[in-house]
C-alpha cells in the first residue's frame, strides 16, 4: 500500500493558503444534498458537526453518553495554547510550530504542525466570540500563563476547567444547528461498525444503548472525532466510558493504525488506594512550579513524612537535573518517579507514590499565596485523599493520560478508507512521540472549525457517489456480523466479569508497555495477550439482554477491542528499536538516562495494516523529513 | 465499613420500579461512593443478578453525568461535590442509605438510577448560545471584558448540567440551570444582541418539558456541585421581564415562538 499524505510543496508558510485554494469547493445549493456523519461530540466532533451544519450540509452527529456535552475534552484543566504574543515575549506562530515539532522528539509531520500552529490564533477569536469566559486581566484583555515549561505565556485559560469552557463553547454552537435542523443529534448511540461500499466509507452501524436497537445510517462521507485509546490500561485519567471502538472497528475495516505505541504518561496524579479504583485523578502539573518532588532516601522507611529529616530525604529531580529540578518534561518527571518506587523507596499504600511538598513554598510565599495559586487543587486533593495538603505533603504518581497515536490521516485529515476522516485524539498527526501540555484543545478545535470544512467538501466535490441509502446489501452484511458479535459476547455465559478481564489487560500492558518498554518485556506480553484474549472469548460473563439499557454489554464490547488494539500497540514499541518522547525503550537510553532516538532508522511513522484476526498486521512506513527544525538531543541537566 | 443500602430498580421507563435492599460489605473509606457501587455491582454479577445501572462518566466531577439521590439529597451529603466525587468516609459503619434517581417528570428514567436529561439540551437549543458562524469572529482584543463581569460569567458558566438542581427542587424547576446559562451569557458583552431574545426562548422551553416554576426556595443552590448561585434565576427573571415589558421583542417573541401554557411541573 503506498501512503500518499499529500502533504504540501513550497514554503511551510504558505502551505495551508495555498492548499485552501487548491481544495474543490461544493457549491452552496448542492451542500444540502451530501449527508456527514459525525461520530463523537467532543471539541473536535462538535466543533465539526456545529461548522458543518453552519455550511448547509446535513449532518448526523453521535455520542454514546447521554449529551454531547459530557465528553471528555471538558475535564482538560490547564488551558490552550495560541500564537497570539498578547505578552510581548516572542512569541510566533514559527515558535509555537518549533516548540510543538521539538517537544514531539521529532516524530511528527512539519507541515501539520505548522498548520496548526497558524490556526491557533483564530481559534481564541472564534471562542471569545461564542463567549467562553478566559480569564481576564483588570484592563478588560486576555490573561496567559506560561504552562509545561514553555519559554513564552501563551496558554489561554478559564480558572481550571479550559476544556469545560471550549466544549461548551462548541456544544453550544451545535446545539445552534441542531435547532435549525442542520444536525441531528443522537446521544446514546454507540457506532459499533463502519460500512464501506465500493471502497469508501459510507455509514456506520450503531446500537441505541437506551433500547438495543442496532441501526444502519448512510451518509457521503464520515467523520470519527471518538477520542483516545487510554483506557486500554484500565486505569488512566480518561473518563470510564472513552474507547477505541470506533477507530479499532474502522482499522479493521481498512484504516491504517498509526503509532499506536505512542502513549502519555502524566506525572501528576493521585496514585491507586486500593483494588477497587476505577479511575485516577490528574491533578494540574503547575503543581510542580512550587512543589517539591521527593522519596526517602532509605528504602522501606515507613515514618510520616514530616518526621523524616531532611538530610534523610531525596529530591530526586532536583539532584540529577539541577538546571530544570522539579520542571523536567512529562516523561522524564514520570520516569523517574517510577524508578525510585521500583528501588523501594515510593511513599503510601502499595509504594507506588512520591511525595509533592509544598512545604517550602508556603514558607517562602505564604500560606495565602499558595491557596491562592493552588486552592482548587488542593481541595481536589483533600476530597479525593483526605488528607490536607497544607500540613501533609501530597502523594503522586504517573497515569496514562493521552495517546499520541491514533487511526492515519493525511494533509486532509482523511484516512486509508476514502470518504473516512479522523479529527483529534482519534487521529495521530500532530503531536509527534510525545504531546505538549495545551496542545490537545488547540488541534481538537483546530481540526473541527477550521481544517475538515474544508477538506471534506474537497472530498465531496471531487468524488463520484453513487446514490446509496441504508438499506444496501453492504449494510446488510455489516449489521450481521455486529448482531453476531453482540450475541456472542452475552452467549459466552462464563464466571469473570468484564470488569476483572479489562483489570487484568491494563495491569498487564501499563507494566510492559507503560511509561519504559523492554523487548524482553514486550514478547511477554505479546505472548500473554492472546492467551487472555481467547479466556475472555471463554469466560467473560456478561448479564442482561441485547434489546435494554445494559451497560454491562457496551463495556464488554469495548474491552474485546482494547484486546486487540494492546497487541497492536506492543507489538509496534518492539518493533521500534529506539526510544523517543512518550515511548521508552530502556534498551536505548544516553549514560544519563535519556531517550536516545535513532533518526537514522526510525524517523518514521508506523502504520499498520490490519490483515485479518490471528494474522500479523502489516507494517507500512511514512519517512518524515525536516526542512525547518533540525532533530536535536533533549537535554535538561 | 457494611452499609445497608436500598436501591431503585426499574427495568426501563415504562416499568414498575421498586426499592430493594442490598448489602454492602467490606467498604473501603478511600473508595468514591460509585466505586463502592461497582463494588455491589461485581457482587451480582458474580452472583448472576443485574447489576445496578447508574450513569457516570469522567468521575472527577466536571462531565455531569453522573448523580443520583442519597437518603433525599443530590449528589448526597457533601457540598458542592458530585457523586462521584463523594468519598465513603462520609459514612459510618452501618449506615442506611437510600438511593434514588433523579425524580421530576421532565427526567423519564432509563433503568435504575440513570435518566433522560435531554431536556436540558433543548433548553440550551432554544437559544443558550452566541449566534456566531465558524470563522467570523473579530480578533479576540477588540472587545475588553472588565474582570468582574468575566468572572461573574465564568462562575455561572461553571455549570455541568447535572440537573441536580432539579431532582432537590420540591416543584422539579430547572430555573437554576437556565439562568446560569442565560447569566453567562448575559453578562458578557458577545452576548448582548440576543440577550432578551435569549431569556424569552429558553424560559418557554423550560416551561414546555414539564419543569415547574421557580418559588424561591433556594434548594436548588444549596445541592448544586459547582455551588452556582441564586443571583443565576435571579437575572434570568429580570433579562425575562425586560424583555416582555419592551412591545416589538414581545411580538416577535410571539409570532417566533408560539405560547403555551406554561406545564404545572411535579413529581412522581
Amino acid at each position: 500500500m503506498e501512503l500518499n499524505s499529500k502533504l504540501p510543496s513550497g514554503p511551510i508558510e504558505q502551505a495551508w493558503d495555498k492548499t485552501k485554494f487548491d481544495l474543490k469547493l461544493v457549491n452552496p445549493a448542492n451542500k444540502r444534498k451530501y449527508r456527514i456523519i459525525v461520530v463523537g461530540s467532543g471539541l473536535a466532533g462538535a466543533s465539526a458537526a456545529a461548522a458543518f451544519g453552519e455550511l448547509g450540509y446535513n449532518v448526523h452527529c453521535f455520542c454514546f453518553q447521554d449529551s454531547p456535552r459530557r465528553a471528555h475534552s471538558i475535564a482538560a484543566q490547564g488551558g490552550i495554547n495560541a500564537a497570539k504574543n498578547y505578552q510581548n515575549d516572542g512569541d510566533s506562530i514559527f515558535r509555537l510550530f518549533y516548540d510543538t515539532v521539538k517537544g514531539g522528539d521529532f516524530r511528527a509531520r512539519e507541515p501539520n504542525v505548522y498548520r496548526l500552529a497558524e490556526i491557533s490564533v483564530s481559534i481564541i477569536d472564534q471562542c471569545v466570540a461564542q463567549g467562553v469566559p478566559f480569564a481576564r486581566e483588570y484592563g478588560g484583555m486576555l490573561d496567559n500563563r506560561s504552562f509545561g515549561g514553555a519559554q513564552v505565556s501563551r496558554t489561554f485559560y478559564a480558572r481550571g476547567q479550559t476544556g469545560q469552557q471550549l466544549l461548551l463553547g462548541a456544544y453550544q454552537a451545535l446545539e445552534r444547528q441542531v435547532a435549525t435542523g442542520q444536525v441531528a443529534m443522537f446521544s446514546r448511540h454507540e457506532m459499533l461498525d463502519l460500512v464501506l461500499v465500493a471502497g469508501k466509507a459510507r455509514g456506520i452501524v450503531t446500537r441505541d444503548l437506551v433500547t438495543g436497537k442496532i441501526e444502519c445510517w448512510a451518509a457521503d462521507a464520515v467523520v470519527l472525532a471518538t477520542g483516545g485509546y487510554g483506557n486500554v490500561f484500565f486505569l488512566s485519567t480518561n473518563a470510564k466510558g472513552c474507547n477505541t471502538t470506533a477507530i479499532w472497528r474502522a482499522h479493521r475495516r481498512g484504516a491504517l493504525f498509526a503509532n499506536p505505541c505512542f502513549t502519555q504518561i502524566h506525572p501528576t496524579c493521585i496514585p491507586v488506594s486500593g483494588d477497587y479504583q476505577s479511575k485516577l485523578t490528574l491533578m494540574s502539573e503547575s503543581l510542580r512550579n512550587d512543589g517539591r518532588i521527593w522519596v526517602p532516601l532509605k528504602k522501606d522507611d515507613t515514618r510520616p513524612p514530616r518526621q523524616i529529616p531532611e538530610q534523610e530525604r531525596d529530591y530526586f529531580l532536583e539532584r540529577k537535573y539541577p538546571s530544570f529540578g522539579n520542571l523536567v518534561p512529562r516523561d522524564v518527571a514520570s520516569r523517574n518517579a517510577k524508578a525510585v518506587c521500583d528501588e523501594g523507596r515510593g511513599v503510601g499504600p502499595g509504594g507506588y507514590g512520591v511525595y509533592l511538598d509544598l512545604e517550602d513554598a508556603i514558607h517562602r510565599l505564604g500560606r495565602s499565596v499558595i491557596e491562592e495559586r493552588y486552592g482548587n487543587l488542593c481541595e481536589m486533593y483533600e476530597r479525593i485523599t483526605g488528607e490536607d495538603p497544607y500540613r501533609v505533603p501530597m502523594r503522586i504518581y504517573p497515569a496514562s493520560h493521552y495517546t499520541m497515536g491514533g487511526l492515519w490521516v493525511d494533509y486532509n485529515l482523511m484516512s486509508t478508507i476514502p470518504g473516512l476522516f479522523v479529527l483529534g485524539e482519534a487521529n495521530f498527526s500532530d503531536h509527534g512521540a510525545n504531546r505538549l501540555g495545551a496542545s490537545a484543545l488547540m488541534q481538537g478545535l483546530a481540526d473541527g472549525y477550521f481544517i475538515i470544512p474544508y477538506t471534506i467538501g474537497d472530498y465531496l466535490a471531487g468524488t463520484k457517489l453513487e446514490k446509496i441509502d441504508a438499506g444496501h446489501p453492504a449494510f446488510r452484511e455489516v449489521e450481521n456480523e455486529v448482531r453476531c458479535n453482540v450475541k456472542r459476547l452475552l452467549d459466552i455465559k462464563g464466571t469473570r466479569s468484564v470488569d476483572s478481564f479489562h483489570r487484568e489487560l491494563g495491569k498487564l500492558v501499563w507494566e510492559r508497555c507503560g511509561m519504559s518498554r523492554t523487548a524482553d518485556g514486550l514478547r511477554h506480553a505479546l505472548e500473554v495477550i492472546p492467551e487472555m484474549r481467547e479466556a475472555y472469548w471463554r469466560d467473560v460473563r456478561v448479564t442482561g439482554a441485547e434489546g435494554e439499557f445494559n451497560q454491562q454489554l457496551e463495556k464488554a464490547g469495548r474491552v474485546a477491542d482494547f484486546f486487540e488494539l494492546a497487541e497492536l500497540m506492543c507489538l509496534d514499541a518492539l518493533e521500534r528499536n529506539e526510544s523517543c518522547g512518550g515511548h521508552f525503550r530502556e534498551e536505548y537510553q544516553t549514560p544519563e538516562g535519556e531517550a536516545l532516538r535513532n533518526d537514522d532508522e526510525y524517523s518514521y511513522v508506523a502504520a499498520w495494516e490490519f490483515r485479518g484476526a490471528g494474522d500479523a498486521p502489516a507494517l507500512h512506513k511514512e519517512p518524515l523529513t525536516f526542512n525547518y527544525v533540525h532533530p536535536s538531543q533533549r537535554s535538561y541537566k | 465499613m457494611n452499609l445497608t443500602l436500598y436501591v431503585w430498580r426499574q427495568k426501563n421507563a415504562a416499568g414498575k420500579g421498586r426499592m430493594v435492599r442490598y448489602e454492602a460489605r467490606d467498604i473501603n473509606a478511600h473508595m468514591s461512593f460509585l466505586e463502592m457501587l461497582d463494588v455491589v455491582n461485581e457482587e451480582l454479577i458474580a452472583k448472576g443478578e443485574d447489576p445496578i445501572a447508574f450513569d457516570s462518566d469522567c468521575r472527577e466531577g466536571i462531565c455531569g453525568m453522573c448523580g443520583l439521590m442519597i437518603n433525599g439529597k443530590a449528589h448526597g451529603p457533601e457540598r458542592g461535590t458530585t457523586v462521584c466525587q463523594l468519598h465513603m468516609r462520609h459514612f459510618k459503619d452501618g449506615d442506611v442509605l437510600y438511593l434514588e434517581p433523579w425524580r421530576s417528570k421532565a427526567f423519564p428514567i432509563v433503568k435504575d438510577l440513570a435518566v433522560d436529561r435531554t431536556a436540558l439540551d433543548r433548553i440550551i437549543a432554544a437559544g443558550g448560545y452566541i449566534s456566531v458562524a465558524t470563522g467570523g469572529a473579530p480578533e479576540a482584543r477588540a472587545v475588553a471584558v472588565p474582570k468582574e463581569n468575566a468572572e461573574l460569567a465564568m462562575d455561572a458558566a461553571a455549570c455541568i448540567g447535572c440537573g441536580a438542581c432539579v431532582a432537590q427542587c420540591p416543584n422539579a424547576s430547572a430555573a437554576l440551570f437556565t439562568g446560569a446559562k442565560i447569566s453567562h451569557l448575559g453578562l458578557l458583552p458577545q452576548g448582548q444582541p440576543e440577550r432578551h431574545r435569549r431569556a424569552i426562548s429558553m424560559v418557554i422551553q423550560m416551561s414546555r418539558e414539564a419543569f415547574g416554576n421557580c418559588t424561591n426556595i433556594g434548594e436548588c443552590e444549596a445541592v448544586c456541585p459547582k455551588q452556582i448561585k441564586l443571583d443565576a434565576i435571579a437575572r434570568m427573571h429580570r433579562d425575562y421581564l425586560v424583555a416582555g415589558v419592551t412591545e416589538k421583542q414581545k411580538q416577535q417573541a410571539r409570532d417566533d415562538e408560539p405560547v403555551e401554557e406554561p406545564l404545572a411541573g411535579g413529581r412522581r
